[in-house]
């Protein structure tokens, strides 16, 4: 199959393209997921970006991203496929004027009209080019993991009625997980793994300005001092990127070009969600005096 | 295995543009091996596949690129990310050779930069010295890295701390002393500690246009400039680690570094780096620990037929039954009582254990603590007052009341005045988990007591942060104790905590 990248660079730049800003580090994974043909399992704090590459990834290489939502208690029905045995009964229904034999009636309610396609077999179906994203994958049991093994090594699915069905295409996939759980080593193994953590304080600028393209250098640059800050703080929930970028809006809405520490001290709830961490966050930045004796 | 290095180096030169897939992956073979095996040594699990899509990966990258090599090996061969920092440094030491390290790429551009660096700082710094620094004084270094700090640029950083090393370090061939120690001395010839305040002096006689107006912009400047401090000396770190490969030799080296994971670091022999490693992974070891169980607890907990929700369920068959339900039925959570000896030798054992469980509270019908050395004090007031698990510890460690004679550890005492004020309050419902090494200082032991707790209590458990190899040894009574337990456990880590506190929750 026709790679989709040539380079480590060129998967950074055309991320860039759409608003994406991966470092070396991502990209390059993205880029050898491609050439393995293998998938990827992103881990990291919740809110780094981690569905949005799956976002990204889908965009640039002009694919149709499919997504399976990850929960407790997903299973087969609703990842892989499911007969719809309503329409079945009334099939079985419909013939008993008819007479049918079973043989005919049996061959035929198993059939790809009866079939309901979940997000795992849809993608293994599909024909134009996807990105299949698995998302928050540690969420269903370990059990139930088993059931994306044999996708994520050979895509493709056994039915029992159909036979084995076989992926047209290798695509793109990507599993997310918040580390909730640790996930099974048979799984990780046919993974390449990824671990995105908080950016560097000169990438979340990057990605405020990228994102929120009217806001000034210098509110900017505060912006993202603020929120290595706040991290760097013994605190619940530090705050994630789309926290760093609905607080630049917040600042912009409120018309505020720089940020001092009345501004911080009002602003705080956007950034942090939890009562004991703003009132951490206020006391070590917002209410302190001097943090140092100027000479 | 230097051998194996040669080799890479040797496919290195000969591909310098692009790897042609196959050539020389016969030596990539091995060196790769070499690498995993080193990996798999400090303790990181890898399996066969993963070994061969690394192979697989390096085909797809140009070799050249020290980055992307180590991104490839770092996406195929580990797949947690507590493991990343052990898999950096055995990277770091197993390819040291074939770093570009000083020199080669950055002399082109030095002179200009020593050239920069006068105009920012106005250093007398030496034209086209090389990377020796030979004919700079140590004060004119110390301020060429000063104003390097300052404009933080990265190149001359880099070549600052090769040269610091080299003359501060006072590294000898075959000198057996750790890495740490050369680490030391550099840092303490620069005056390292003192660097960020002699910025932030720096920065304000500049007064570059943004002069601190508020203590916010202070507070980040400051943190900048400790960012690139940290940076600094990791270069340092990494310059020396390279000296030392080059002096021992890759498998010596690597045995040194061979440092624990954090779950499986000695809670009494923890450096302070150790102890903040283990401090961040407690909140999220406990989080996926209640995770998993709730979840199994769910699963498992299978009780009886409910009769009524079946009969409803069946509505949707037409009336057959075909999907039997089953009623859940909700164990009582068991009551934990905590006493922890807090002498000063096992005192890190507690504060973590202590953290641990009550991190775990969700669990518990109900969590009470106490703490001792030869007098007792209930703490359970400091964890309900406290919002914070770390500041709960802390009010622990400094405000319980846990001296009574000479504050020498006295368990036969301190267990003793437990009984008489609690006993009644030990329920069937109660599992009570003492913490500590049992070293009595030859007291009495009142063994008595945990015989009438059990009888009481549903459980009792003794947690010993000692390896099991020690237990009776001395003035270590655990046996005695012991006998009235439950179960004795050596718990040296956090991976052995975490496993006794599943196990408690299952009962």
């Amino acid at each position: 199959m026709a790679e989709r990248f040539s380079s480590v660079d060129e998967v950074v730049d055309r991320l860039r393209g759409v608003d994406y800003l991966a470092d070396t580090g991502i990209a390059g994974v993205v880029y050898l997921a491609d050439r393995l043909e293998k998938p990827v399992l992103v881990e990291g704090p919740a809110g780094v970006g981690k569905t949005e590459l799956a976002k990204a990834v889908a965009a640039i290489s002009g694919s149709r991203l499919i997504r399976l939502q990850c929960y407790e208690g997903l299973d087969e029905s609703k990842a892989l496929y499911e007969w719809n045995y309503k329409k079945q009964l009334l099939r079985i229904q419909a013939d008993r004027e008819h007479e049918t034999d079973w043989e005919t009636v049996e061959s035929d309610i198993f059939s790809d009209e009866f079939l309901l396609t979940r997000p795992l077999l849809e993608a293994i179906r599909a024909e134009e080019p996807i990105v299949l994203l698995i998302d928050e994958v540690d969420r269903v049991e370990i059990e139930t993991e088993a059931l994306l093994l044999e996708v994520l090594s050979d895509f493709q699915v056994s039915i029992p009625e159909l036979g084995t069905i076989v992926g047209r295409q290798r695509p793109i996939v990507i599993l997310t997980s918040n580390n909730t759980r640790e996930l099974s080593e048979a799984l990780k193994r046919r993974c390449l793994y990824l671990h995105i953590d908080y950016p560097e304080l000169e990438r979340e600028k990057e990605i405020v300005r990228v994102r929120v393209p009217e806001i000034e250098d210098e509110l900017a640059e505060q912006n993202a001092q603020v929120v290595r800050s706040i991290r760097g703080l013994d605190i619940k929930k530090a705050p994630s990127i789309s926290e760093t970028i609905d607080w630049a809006r917040t600042l912009l809405f409120l018309g505020h070009k720089s940020v001092d520490q009345q501004v911080l001290g009002e602003t705080l709830h956007v950034l942090l969600k939890y009562q004991t961490d703003i009132a951490k966050a206020r006391k070590e930045l917002v209410d302190t005096k001097p943090v140092m004796g100027r000479s | 295995m230097g051998m194996h290095i040669a080799a890479l180096q040797d496919v290195m030169n000969r591909n310098q543009v692009e790897v042609p897939s196959g050539v020389g992956s016969g030596v990539m073979l091995d060196v790769l091996q070499g690498f995993v095996h080193e990996l798999r040594a400090a303790g990181l699990p890898v399996s066969m596949t993963e070994n061969l899509d690394a192979m697989r990966g390096v085909e797809h990258i140009p070799l050249t690129d020290r980055d992307a090599f180590r991104e490839v090996l770092a996406a195929t061969l580990v797949k947690h990310f507590r493991h990343r920092r052990a898999f950096d440094t055995v990277f770091d030491v197993y390819f040291a050779y074939y770093s570009g390290g000083i020199g080669d790429g950055a002399e082109a551009g030095e002179s200009d930069q020593m050239g920069e660096s006068e105009e920012a700082g106005g250093v007398p710094g030496q034209q086209g010295s090389g990377g020796s620094g030979e004919g700079l004084s140590t004060e004119q270094l110390a301020e060429m890295l000063l104003s390097a700090l300052m404009n933080a640029d990265k190149d001359q950083l880099r070549q600052l701390a090769a040269m610091a090393v080299a003359r501060f370090a006072g590294m000898e061939p075959g000198r057996p002393v750790g890495g740490t120690y050369y680490l030391y001395r550099t840092l303490r010839q620069l005056d390292f500690d003192g660097l960020s305040d002699r910025m932030m002096e720096r920065s304000a006689a500049q007064g570059s246009g943004a002069e601190p107006e508020d203590d916010l912009a202070a507070r980040f400047q400051k943190e900048e400039f400790e960012a690139r401090l940290r940076e600094f000396r990791e270069l340092v770190e990494s310059e020396i680690r390279r000296q030392l490969v080059a002096d021992r030799g890759v498998e010596a080296m690597a045995r040194t570094l061979r440092k624990p994971l954090p779950e499986d670091v000695d809670f009494m022999h923890a450096s302070r780096e150790e102890m903040q490693q283990l401090q961040r992974a407690i909140e999220p070891l406990t989080r996926a620990l209640a995770a998993r169980l709730a979840q199994r607890r769910r699963r498992r907990n299978r009780g009886q037929l409910d009769f009524r929700a079946t009969v409803r369920h069946s509505l949707a068959f037409g009336g057959v039954p075909a999907e039997p339900k089953f009623k859940h039925p909700r164990p009582s959570k068991p009551e934990i009582m905590v006493v922890a000896d807090i002498s000063g030798s096992v005192a890190s054992f507690a504060r973590f254990t202590l953290q641990f469980v009550y991190a775990m509270a969700g669990q518990f019908s109900k969590v009470r603590s106490w703490v001792f050395i030869d007098g007792i004090d209930e703490v359970t007031r400091f964890f309900d007052e406290s919002k914070e698990l770390t500041e709960a510890v802390h009010r622990v460690n400094t405000e319980a009341d846990v001296v009574w004679v000479d504050g020498h550890s006295d368990y036969g005492h301190a267990i003793e005045v437990f009984h008489q004020r609690h006993l009644h309050e030990v329920t069937s419902k109660t599992a009570i988990i003492f913490l500590g090494d049992a070293r009595n200082n030859y007291h009495a032991t009142q063994a008595w007591v945990l015989k009438e707790l059990r009888e009481k209590a549903r459980r009792v458990y003794w947690l010993n942060p000692e390896p099991r190899g020690y237990w009776d040894t001395g003035d270590s009574v655990v046996s005695e104790y012991g006998v009235h337990c439950d179960g004795v456990y050596e718990c040296r880590n956090l991976r052995q905590l975490e496993r006794f506190v599943a196990a408690v929750i299952e009962l």
